[in-house]
């Protein structure tokens, strides 16, 4: 007995193709970060140093329906005086293939600590933000976005 | 795709002294992030914008690292506290050396 016959009509030689590109794309992020890439980004640059909640808000949507084109605010309370600003945010991503995303700078003339834009998930993960305070300490907080189309493709 | 990124800025007008104005910005650019393969399963090399500076009279406002998950025609705000008339310069620095610059004037009543 012969096996089943795949007629090469029009119609199954295109989901071949889109089957074909889907998996190039997906091949790809199959390497991907994890917390503790993200742990490890953060203790390169702060050495394990404390680190406490609060001060930073991370805006980001808890469902993002296109993984490609994620908004992304962070603003940090502080004064922003030359004697008192927030220096840095840093911002990684835990499931993606890198875990780094962005680093913002303020300085006092930023008059406020607060920026957006907008970032790439591959898939549902948690975005996790470190500001550092020009005093030297270090306040983080944590927001997981669920992703139903990832954006690793492009 | 092959045009030159072409940067476009939003400040708003009739800024008082002592005001927090939000700057928004945009730029055409791919952003190809090297995590991508092509038709013949190479990567693709990396090429984004990695780097946005923005300064006012030449001291430091506000400045970003941008690394691969930044999505494609990046979108950067930013606040900006300024206290005298000047100029705020930004730049956006690509990977392969490119710098693209905005200017705007600013003047505070």
């Amino acid at each position: 007995m012969a096996g089943p016959i795949v007629y090469r009509t029009r119609r199954n030689v295109l989901h071949m193709a889109a089957l074909a590109a889907a998996t190039s794309v997906i091949a790809p992020s199959l390497s991907k970060a994890d917390s503790k890439a993200v742990e490890a980004e953060i203790k390169k640059l702060y050495d394990g140093k404390a680190m406490s909640e609060g001060r930073i808000k991370l805006d980001v949507p808890q469902i993002a329906e296109n993984g490609l084109v994620v908004p992304i605010t962070v603003d940090v309370e502080s004064p922003m005086t030359e004697q008192n600003y927030v220096k840095a945010v840093h911002v990684y991503a835990d499931g993606n293939p890198l875990p780094g995303v962005l680093t913002f700078r303020f300085s006092p003339l930023s008059g406020r600590a607060s920026a957006s834009t907008r970032m790439r998930l591959a898939q549902t993960q948690n975005i996790v933000a470190v500001a550092e305070m020009s005093d030297g300490s270090l306040f983080t907080t944590k927001a997981e976005v669920k992703v139903t189309i990832g954006g690793c493709g492009g | 795709m092959s045009t030159r990124p072409t940067p476009r800025v939003r400040v708003p007008g009739n800024i008082k002294a002592g005001d927090v104005v939000e700057v928004k910005t945009l730029i055409s650019h791919e952003m190809e992030s090297g995590q991508r393969r092509g038709q013949d399963g190479k990567p693709i090399p990396r090429k984004i914008i990695n780097r946005f500076t923005a300064t006012f009279n030449g001291k430091p406002v506000f400045d970003a690292d941008w690394h691969a998950a930044i999505s494609a025609n990046p979108y950067q705000s930013f606040f900006f506290k300024p206290s005298e008339n000047g100029e705020l310069k930004m730049v956006w620095k690509d990977d392969d050396g490119a710098e693209y610059t905005a200017t705007s004037r600013i003047t505070v009543s």
